[in-house]
């Protein structure tokens, strides 16, 4: 079963997953300008698209576990995973940008004043050096500290998660099954023999 | 005694949903509208607001009871009896007791007001209630003396609120004002919107409507009013005391610690509505600025 998904896997191209990305923010808008997102529109986009790259954050951060722990090979879609989860995230900034806050003076505020907006920030910030590095000219080049660099999507999918816990107004449970599914996603890289030598 | 106060928002341009609603709100005689029309010229002047329709109206709710989600009180309202409703009046009352909905109606005088919305996520709405006024229900409960705050308390029944299934917050929601504010001519018990029945995704059959604090002070589905003299608890207050005070009112000068409170988004704007600057007291600055007199408002938030 698994080595026939694998060979499944190998056969597909990946140029359909950017095609069928690009659709759901194009849905998005039309959707936004024709009524389908009801009446507060801006929210209901900034949202979906900030979820939406928090999810793909997190399955591209599954590709590893299930190769390692269920034999299951998917590495070759992990690029397209992460360029979209950061086109989403560049998006959901853009609506909070231009369509939410609006006012310049009070985007810089927020983004000082603010610590959900500060952390979400961060997150983003962390994501680009990743977007950059994202060809294979750069993994040639990079080698080694290609990989080591590329671990910063630990953390900034950890700042995605706490970003949506720390804005919710009350007790919650969404936010907090993102952060665990998160946690649990990082936890399953801990190696037993590492695990071993800490204890 | 009502009509103590009167509109400075009309009718003026308003969309063709609400307009078709007019109609059968003059069909259905409820006073009001005509009034409305007389305060036309002063509208303009307070900035051509209009009402949002009734579909805005009644979709998009902050009404945890039913979910957390602005589209779950529409969703899942439809569960809630609200028929028989009786409301529970103690304290520091000459006439305690359990009120039916309808004795109470049957004694006050409904009119329209409407007011600007404004919630403390930062988006504004502008709503035409139907109520009366809640310095009517005290009088009929009689105040005695050393009465100093009005406490409410929303109806607690899982089973028909699913939101009160999960601890977002202590249930059932609590909320309070002091006297004067909850004797003020503006704050409104409201049963209607645009003529209709309020709808349970609104607080059916009966809520508290504050026009100048922020939106989670105006409690929904009352099932008891209490006169203390004491502050009384307040359901978000308790959750997370340095972003939610007592007195909550609109305030552009003073932040939400998560977010700012300087602009609001006007919801039914569509995907590029602009920000608009948010009012002190969200506009009510002349009728109740007085109230609090001497005190610093960004401690007592």
């Amino acid at each position: 079963m698994i080595a026939y998904l694998n060979q499944a896997a190998k056969k597909l191209p990946t140029w359909p997953l950017y095609v069928v990305g690009a659709l759901y923010p194009a849905w998005l808008l039309w959707q936004g300008l024709t009524g389908g997102l009801g009446v507060d529109p801006v929210k209901e986009m900034e949202h979906a698209l900030g979820e939406a790259g928090l999810q793909l954050l997190i399955a591209g951060l599954c590709i590893t576990p299930l190769r390692r722990h269920a034999g299951v090979n998917l590495l070759r879609f992990r690029r397209a995973i992460g360029l979209l989860a950061f086109t989403y995230i560049c998006l959901h900034l853009l609506v909070w940008l231009v369509l939410d806050v609006q006012i310049a003076s009070q985007i810089l505020a927020d983004i000082l004043k603010r610590p959900y907006v500060t952390i979400g920030m961060a997150g983003f910030v962390l994501l680009i050096p990743l977007a950059v590095t994202s060809n294979n000219l750069s993994i040639r080049r990079l080698g080694r500290t290609w990989h080591r660099l590329h671990k910063l999507t630990y953390a900034a999918t950890l700042l995605g998660a706490l970003h949506f816990v720390m804005l919710v107004k009350g007790f919650q449970i969404e936010p907090l099954i993102y952060m665990g599914v998160t946690v649990c996603v990082l936890a399953l890289r801990i190696r037993p023999r590492a695990f071993r030598k800490v204890a | 005694m009502a009509k103590r106060w009167t509109n400075d928002l009309t009718h003026d341009d308003v969309t063709p949903q609400s307009q078709y609603l007019n109609r059968r709100q003059i069909m259905a005689g409820i006073a009001g509208l005509g009034l409305a029309g007389v305060m036309g010229g002063e509208a303009n002047a307070a900035g051509k607001l209009k009402p949002n329709d009734w579909d805005t109206i009644t979709r998009y709710n902050n009404f945890y009871e039913f979910g957390t989600s602005k589209d779950d009180p529409a969703k899942h309202a439809h569960k809630l009896t609200t028929d028989p409703w009786t409301i529970k009046i103690d304290g520091m009352v000459d006439n305690p007791g359990e009120y039916a909905l309808g004795d109470i109606l049957s004694k006050m005088t409904t009119e329209e007001r409407i007011y600007r919305f404004r919630c403390v996520e930062a988006w504004s709405m502008v709503v035409p209630w139907n109520g009366f006024e809640l310095a009517d229900l005290l009088q009929m409960a009689g105040i005695q003396e050393g009465a100093k705050y009005v406490a409410f308390e929303t109806l607690m029944r899982p089973e028909e609120m699913p939101g009160q299934k999960r601890p977002v917050i202590d249930w059932p929601y609590v909320e309070g004002l002091r006297l004067d504010e909850a004797m003020h001519p503006l704050t409104l018990m409201a049963t209607g919107i645009y003529g209709k029945p309020i709808p349970n995704q609104n607080g059916a059959p009966i809520r508290l409507v504050v026009p100048w604090k922020y939106g989670f002070k105006s409690i929904k589905s009352i099932v008891r009013v209490t006169l203390t003299d004491r502050e009384p608890p307040t359901s978000w207050n308790k959750l997370i005391s340095r972003e939610y005070g007592f007195y909550s009112n609109v305030n552009p000068n003073v932040d939400h610690p998560r977010w700012s409170q300087a602009t609001e988004r006007t919801i039914g704007g569509g995907l590029f509505a602009k920000r608009k600057p948010t009012l002190l007291f969200n506009g009510y600055e002349a009728d109740v600025a007085k109230l609090y007199e001497g005190m610093d408002l960004k401690r007592n938030f």
